[in-house]
């Protein structure tokens, strides 16, 4: 059969090219655009150049909410991964606890992210919650809304129990993909149960483990909706992460120009350090 | 190294066995010397794997007892038995080097550095990888995988017994040869007890001294590769040894002819089973001539193998394989006459009798 030669193929991707132009391009442009504007209403902008990314990039107020969000990111993948794995280790592999087990693990990833904030809320009050009341009645002086280590402490618990069922499901997965063949061979070789979980399933794990840090991190990094709704940011600026700043920068503040220009900062830290995340990962993986 | 006793061993998989279906192990009762090496050959299923993982200590059996050396291991730990497995298909530690991999049997038994290192390297020279001893265990391929695993197998020299599952499954054929006979020739050397799970007879005679072979969770029978051709003990082991395999026909016996549909054939010595539901004689291709004397048969196909020819023949009803040597002719008017030396008679599928 004759081939045709011409470029009607790129019809094909057409439709493509739009949903992503529209979903991701476009929006992403308009940030952009605002990022090296001034507006002072009426719909008039003037050129800025980079005075916004000076601008932020030098503000104590981005520095100290980035440094919370990182903090925050760190303690909950320091919490999240080890008691993830722990938790998949100690999940049936047959049997009626299987699907009890899994149901019982994806609850709380089906719950609206502004509920679990409301749950937590109510959840932590010291007169009506179960964990504030339990608390106080234990002679602890809780308060998450004035106390920000109690705020900090119950937006850590709050994303642990929200989360840690996605770092299971993930390694537990990568757990039940293990044949037979290789505990066995590890019984006849008198392996330990810490030298199971070394060469065994930890090896194995690996490849999920990358894609749980990635998720958790990315997402713990961009997180809003749960603090907001639980803390609103504070007490003070004490819970007030980058994605929340951001907020009310640009719609509390309507500092357009700013916003966008953190904005784009922001997504370049979260590329960035996904990227770093990914690379050593991958490398050590690749070294092993 | 150790004697095996295997004591009234049976095995379910499921809960409470009712009848002989339930088992997947009905009985076994046999002894394994010291220092054997035995072949254990069925098809899928029959059980062989579960009688390896009994003995390896994966499986407690439902009922019965296991010795080594006369004790009592039935109740103790796979590690605590002390024995060698090898698997079907490669189990390896990936993140380790083949060194390190060929060493880990060892070091969690808390072998001095030295001794694993001297170990360790003489292994790995028997198994042909001494120039792959600091590479990652991830990168090869499945035969040098599989190789491993037969090192870990061998790297501990106290073992009670190793244990083979189907290990060559994944070799190519060359390999299979090279490493058969390196098994072998370290049983002569070493004097391992070892089993060998296969369902290839080829291996399986090739292998051991005994082969013992099981059909339906039973052992049929065990014996050295000469009296499985000789003398079948069950017709399973008649058809299933030999290529073709044994040819297996209902006859009635009188006194010592036996009668294939109208012809009468004579037995080399009267056999009498008590009163058996099917009475069947079996005769192995080998040992039947064809030529002008004998039963006339026609002759349903002829394959030419290279070595010799196979033709498949009818006696009446009844297919009958025979053996003809490459260069004689087949007769135009087809004749077919049976070695008294190979005949066996059948009652109930176990033999009663024969030469």
């Amino acid at each position: 059969m004759e081939k045709t030669w011409n470029n009607k193929a790129w019809f094909m991707v057409l439709p493509m090219l739009l949903l992503v132009a529209f979903s991701a391009v476009i929006p992403l442009m308009t940030v952009v655009n605002y990022s090296v504007q001034d507006t002072f209403g009426n719909n008039q902008f003037f050129w800025a150049g980079t005075e916004w990314f000076t601008e932020i990039l030098q503000s104590e107020r981005f520095h100290s909410a980035l440094f919370r969000n990182l903090v925050f990111s760190f303690i909950i993948l320091a919490i999240e991964i080890p008691l993830g794995i722990i938790i998949a280790l100690n999940m049936p592999r047959k049997g009626l606890g299987v699907p009890v087990c899994l149901v019982l693990m994806a609850l709380p990833l089906l719950i609206p992210w502004n509920v679990v904030g409301t749950i937590w809320q109510v959840f932590g009050r010291v007169d009506i919650g179960l964990l504030g009341h339990t608390l106080e009645s234990l002679g602890i002086n809780y308060n998450y809304v004035q106390n920000p280590l109690h705020a900090w402490f119950t937006v850590i618990l709050m994303d642990v129990w929200h989360w840690t069922s996605l770092v299971v499901l993930l390694c537990y997965a990568g757990l039940v993909s293990i044949p037979d063949a290789f505990y066995q061979a590890a019984k006849i070789d008198g392996a330990s149960r810490w030298a199971v979980f070394r060469y065994i399933q930890l090896p194995k794990m690996n490849r999920v483990l990358l894609i749980a840090v990635l998720l958790r991190f990315m997402d713990s990094f961009m997180i809003y909706t749960e603090p907001f709704v639980v803390t609103g940011g504070g007490p003070g600026n004490s819970t007030t992460f980058l994605s929340i700043d951001l907020v009310k920068i640009a719609i509390g503040q309507f500092d357009l120009g700013p916003a966008a220009a953190m904005s784009i900062v922001y997504f370049l830290i979260i590329l960035l350090l996904s990227w770093v995340f990914y690379t050593i990962m991958t490398n050590y993986d690749a070294e092993r | 190294m150790a004697r095996i006793d295997l004591n009234h061993i049976r095995h379910a998989y499921g809960p409470n066995p009712k009848s002989d279906k339930d088992y997947a192990l009905r009985e076994v009762h046999h002894s394994w010397e010291d220092g054997g090496a035995y072949a254990l050959l069925g098809p899928s299923g029959c059980g062989k794997t579960t009688l390896l993982n009994i003995i390896s200590g994966l499986i407690h059996p439902s009922h019965g007892q296991l010795l080594f050396n006369g004790q009592d291991v039935t109740n103790l730990s796979t590690q605590e038995r002390n024995i060698a497995q090898v698997f079907q298909f490669p189990v390896i530690y990936d993140t380790m080097t083949v060194y390190d991999n060929l060493a880990f049997p060892l070091r969690n038994r808390g072998v001095p550095e030295a001794e694993i290192d001297r170990k360790v390297r003489e292994t790995l020279e028997m198994i042909d990888l001494a120039s792959w001893t600091n590479k990652k265990a991830r990168g090869l391929t499945a035969d040098q995988k599989q190789k491993i695993s037969l090192g870990r197998g061998l790297v501990r020299s106290d073992v009670n017994a190793i244990l083979f599952d189907e290990p060559l499954t994944v070799i190519d054929p060359h390999m299979k040869w090279v490493l058969r006979s390196q098994l072998k020739q370290l049983h002569q050397r070493f004097g391992y007890t070892m089993v060998y799970v296969t369902h290839d007879q080829t291996e399986a005679l090739t292998f051991a001294q005994k082969v013992v072979v099981m059909y339906d969770g039973e052992i049929v029978q065990i014996g050295t590769p000469e009296e499985l051709f000789e003398r079948p003990k069950h017709t399973f082991v008649g058809y299933f040894i030999g290529s073709p395999g044994m040819n297996v026909m209902p006859v009635q016996l009188a006194g010592d002819t036996a009668q294939v549909g109208s012809h009468k054939i004579a037995l080399p010595s009267p056999a009498m089973p008590a009163d058996a539901k099917k009475i069947e004689l079996g005769i192995r291709p080998e040992y039947i001539r064809l030529g002008r004397e004998g039963m006339p048969v026609t002759i349903a196909k002829v394959e030419d193998i290279g070595r010799h020819k196979i033709v498949r023949t009818k006696l009446e009803n009844q297919d009958i394989a025979v053996i003809v040597a490459e260069g004689e002719s087949i007769p135009a008017d087809p004749h077919i006459a049976f070695d008294p030396k190979g005949i066996n008679i059948y009652a109930d599928s176990w033999r009663v009798g024969g030469n």
